[in-house]
């Protein structure tokens, strides 16, 4: 029996849908009914929330921490529901555990809109437990009474309990049902929209051991594990017995793995005792591999074959409206362009690691990742155990970036431990990191698009040349009939043909939209010119009105609407906050303007940029003005994300490519996979527009349109149109020389 | 072999390889896990420690060469007044995202002001290129390092209104 309150676990539901996929409970796990020996008694009102006889509340945050601070942000919105002072508030990261805290991960920017209500909820529950244990004692009504700070006050006599005196009589009031708590006016929020740094940061700072790489067991030994260079190739053999007899080594051996790149694919096994020389034995290891079918794919060949498939009709019909070859022939003025982007890493700074200890037919995994069930599965399906016998910590994590949605880590680490009879720490080189990633997708889009004479635009076409089998996309390399302009442009196609790709890919933050925005903003800029408009005017007027227009894909609870008004909005403000257009600047520099909507997210970006003679490139500043609904819920948090976001495009744009040469990776590590570093980072100036709409996330949609704004301030400053990632120095240097 | 190296004001005796770097020593021999491994070629500075006061990428230093330095690693840089100065204004800026380099940027800029107590934005520039952060919290590290030498946090590079 797990909780007597099993039963209770019911879903919230928001907007009339139960969403038992995603509910929060109030389960109480047995485990924590008492707390340690040590420690005052501590009470579990809920499975997120115990307080114990000194009033220190314990929350549990249930998502993995990536960085992106959800480790102070969910819990916030439990405590302020509460009504709690934070300072008497301790965190822990939640056990894997779906059954108590619903799902588990960091994704798709979508901890916001889908625990923004629940967990206040869960808070609220917690309160009327403490109201009704206080109201008990006192023989009152709980109608006549409040909370403050920790404590429950009868208002009649002014009679006062702290949560610390309640908490083992509201851990035994019945749990109320979730639906019908009472929240809070937004008015009367103490916590949520005040700034709250990372509880973690004091422990990162002086360096205590956090993260998946510092994790140690007893006995534990260290493990690197080699791949095949080319994408599913294959051991045929390996020189494991010689590796074996180096000093320090313990075992090294052959896996056999399957095709599916989220799991146990073949390599070699180097197991010792510190990880320095497991890693330095690698030196001595010689492999034959079995390359397979992707040993013949590069990069150059995607390109060349792009251009043949752009010349023929595309083999997917996306979306049409309207006659585009009729708009086309009849236009004033028609804008034509080819653009493209490669493939690149994640590249969290953390290298992928894994700590697992198989024993007795169960595992035990401690694993930085970002979506722990799936690893779950995985690790039953690779060592034939029941999901029941796998136990999984989760650490933080340095960095996720949409890496660490994949567990391939996690079932190589428990394969190995098995294999080794120890418990072991798995961990990857930078090298293997760049060179086993799930990239983000290359793509290349041939755009048309024709104008009538007074700049309106009447035709567009995309032809999306991106990867895949048959109709299917490849993983994150899709995209969908909504992308803008899509239903602002009376005539429209958007067509795709599919290349077969050996590679794995995957989402990398704001997947789709951190390519499609650079190549559409970008091509967007291009018509305002050919219409002769102002660029940031011209997309006001392409945006229209203030209307709704329905989306096929939203999150539960949220709006499940595109509406341009929002982005208009967002545009106008950043319109006023750069100056744009109002200020004489220099020679060699420009602003360029560019807007996107992901992840439920309205952002418009400009990025003021300089290019001096000799073709440096200086990112002078970039103002973004976001409007993510009615409730910045960790301000300092979210200007955090904000900021990082709006670089990280920055250093995709001006030097990241991961190119394939006979299906390996030519790149490896940081000097030839450039990240962004302080000299490049510019100022960074971040605005909300506060808006009448439920909350929604943060981690993602600012990205996107850094990019093209960026390409559009270059053309600003020179003439010279970027319609290919990485920036090429070259380009500019013609251009600064010019 | 033996060695004996000073880390943290304590001295300790291990055996290791000649060619081990001090890194590995650190965290794997010594159980010191603040310094961390982001790419092994001196290419991130997430490594970085001190030697002697001076900062130091222990993922390219072999504990052969040492030898008798004064090492610094993050878990004892609070005993420095610059060290102690950079981790508060590193709280109070609330710099951290994933915090895994944040050990090697704090030791580049202790580093930094122990020798150049008002550093300018050039300064900043020069002394941190070494130490990547993959969450860019560049904004914020930029002005932790002037917080710490208590001078404006404003950015002298933004020539904006």
């Amino acid at each position: 029996m797990s909780s007597r309150r099993e039963f209770l676990r019911a879903g919230v539901t928001l907007g009339g849908g139960l969403l038992l996929e995603f509910s929060v409970g109030l389960a109480v796990p047995e485990a924590s009914r008492a707390g340690p020996a040590s420690a005052p008694a501590a009470a579990a009102l809920n499975a997120f929330v115990r307080i114990s006889s000194d009033g220190i509340v314990t929350i549990m945050s249930k998502n993995p921490e990536i960085g992106q601070g959800i480790k102070t942000m969910l819990p916030m919105l439990i405590a302020e529901e509460l009504d709690v002072d934070w300072r008497d508030v301790r965190i822990e990261q939640a056990p894997c555990d779906a059954a108590l805290y619903g799902r588990q991960f960091a994704g798709g920017s979508r901890a916001t809109p889908l625990n923004w209500e629940p967990l206040r909820r869960v808070g609220a529950a917690g309160r009327q437990m403490l109201v009704g244990a206080a109201a008990q004692t006192w023989g009152v009504s709980p109608s006549e009474c409040a909370t403050n700070s920790g404590a429950v006050i009868h208002t009649p006599t002014r009679r006062s309990l702290s949560y610390g005196a309640l908490a083992a009589k509201a851990a035994a009031q019945p749990a109320p049902d979730l639906n019908h708590v009472a929240l809070k006016e937004p008015s009367d929020f103490k916590i949520i929209g005040k700034p709250h740094p990372g509880v973690d940061s004091p422990l990162v700072v002086t360096g205590k051991p956090l993260f998946g790489i510092d994790v140690s067991v007893p006995g534990m030994l260290y493990a690197v594990f080699v791949k095949c260079p080319v994408f599913g190739g294959t051991v045929t053999s390996a020189n494991v017995q010689a590796i074996k007899s180096l000093p320090g080594i313990k075992d090294a051996f052959v896996v056999r793995g399957g095709r599916d790149f989220d799991g146990l694919t073949d390599g070699v096994a180097i197991v010792a005792a510190s990880w320095w020389t497991a890693n330095k034995a690698r030196g001595k290891l010689e492999v034959v591999w079995d390359e397979g079918a992707a040993a013949g794919q590069s990069s150059e060949g995607f390109a060349r074959r792009a251009i043949e498939l752009s010349r023929q009709e595309p083999t997917l019909k996306l979306y049409s409206e309207g006659h585009v070859d009729q708009a086309l022939a009849e236009s004033a003025a028609v804008v034509e362009a080819a653009y493209s982007y490669p493939f690149i890493a994640h590249a969290p700074l953390e290298p992928q690691n894994c700590t697992a200890h198989f024993r007795n037919g169960k595992v035990e995994i401690w694993a930085p990742t970002q979506n722990p069930e799936p690893g779950r599965k995985i690790v039953a399906k690779t060592l034939d155990i029941a999901d029941s016998d796998i136990t999984i910590h989760m650490t933080r994590c340095g960095g996720g970036f949409g890496r660490r949605l994949m567990n391939d880590y996690m079932a190589e680490a428990a394969w190995i431990s098995k294999q080794a009879g120890a418990p072991v720490k798995l961990l990857w080189t930078r090298e293997d990191d760049i060179r086993h990633d799930f990239y983000r997708p290359a793509g290349f889009h041939f755009l048309k698009a024709g104008l009538a004479a007074d700049g309106q635009v009447k035709a567009f076409r995309d032809h999306f040349v991106s990867f895949g089998e048959g109709d299917k996309f490849a993983n994150s390399a899709a995209m969908t009939a909504e992308e803008f302009p899509s239903k602002f442009v009376p005539n429209l196609e958007f067509g795709a043909s599919l290349m077969p790709l050996g590679a794995p890919t995957g989402p990398l933050r704001a997947p789709r939209s951190n390519a499609l925005a650079f190549a559409f903003q970008s091509f967007i800029d291009e018509m305002a010119h050919a219409a002769l408009k102002d660029p940031l005017q011209f997309r006001l007027d392409l945006l229209g009105v203030r209307r709704s227009f329905a989306l096929a894909r939203s999150a539960p609870g949220q709006d499940p609407v595109f509406d341009p008004g929002r982005m208009i909005d967002v545009l106008k403000s950043v319109r006023e906050r750069s100056a744009w257009g109002r200020r004489e600047l220099p020679k060699g520099t420009g602003q360029g303007v560019a807007f996107y909507f992901s992840h439920l997210g309205y952002f418009a970006e400009v990025v003021q940029a300089t290019v001096a003679p000799g073709a440096q490139l200086t990112v002078d500043k970039v103002w973004v003005v976001g409007d993510v609904g009615s409730q910045i819920i960790n301000p300092t948090g979210a200007e955090n994300q904000v900021q990082g976001a709006a670089l990280d495009g920055i250093g995709a744009a001006l030097g990241q490519a991961i190119t394939l040469k006979s299906g390996r990776v030519e790149q490896s590590n940081f000097d030839d996979f450039p990240l962004l570093r302080m000299p490049q980072a510019p100022p960074i100036d971040v605005h909300f527009l506060i808006t009448d709409h439920p909350p929604t996330g943060m981690g993602e949609p600012a990205l996107p349109p850094v990019v093209p704004a960026l390409c559009n301030a270059i053309f600003a400053a020179t003439g010279v149109r970027i319609r290919s990632l990485p920036v090429d120095a070259k380009l500019l240097s013609a251009a600064a020389a010019g | 072999m033996r060695y004996s190296i000073h880390v943290n004001g304590k001295e300790h005796r291990i055996e290791a390889d000649p060619d081990m770097p001090l890194l590995w020593v650190l965290r794997d021999l010594l159980d010191l896990k603040g310094t961390k491994f982001g790419c092994g070629k001196s290419l991130c500075g997430a490594c970085t420690v001190h030697l002697n006061g001076a900062p130091t990428r222990s993922c390219v230093t072999p504990i052969s060469a040492v030898g008798a330095a004064a090492v610094t690693t993050i878990e004892g840089i609070a005993s420095t007044q610059a060290g102690r100065a950079v981790q508060e204004a590193w709280l109070a800026v609330d710099v951290v995202q994933c915090g895994y380099c944040q050990a090697g940027q704090i030791m580049s800029a202790s580093a930094l002001l122990q020798s150049q107590p008002r550093p300018t934005d050039a300064d900043i520039d020069r002394a941190m290129a070494g130490n990547i952060c993959r969450c860019a919290t560049y904004t914020r590290i930029r002005a932790a390092i002037k917080q710490a030498a208590g001078l404006p946090t404003a950015d002298s590079r933004d020539k904006t209104p």
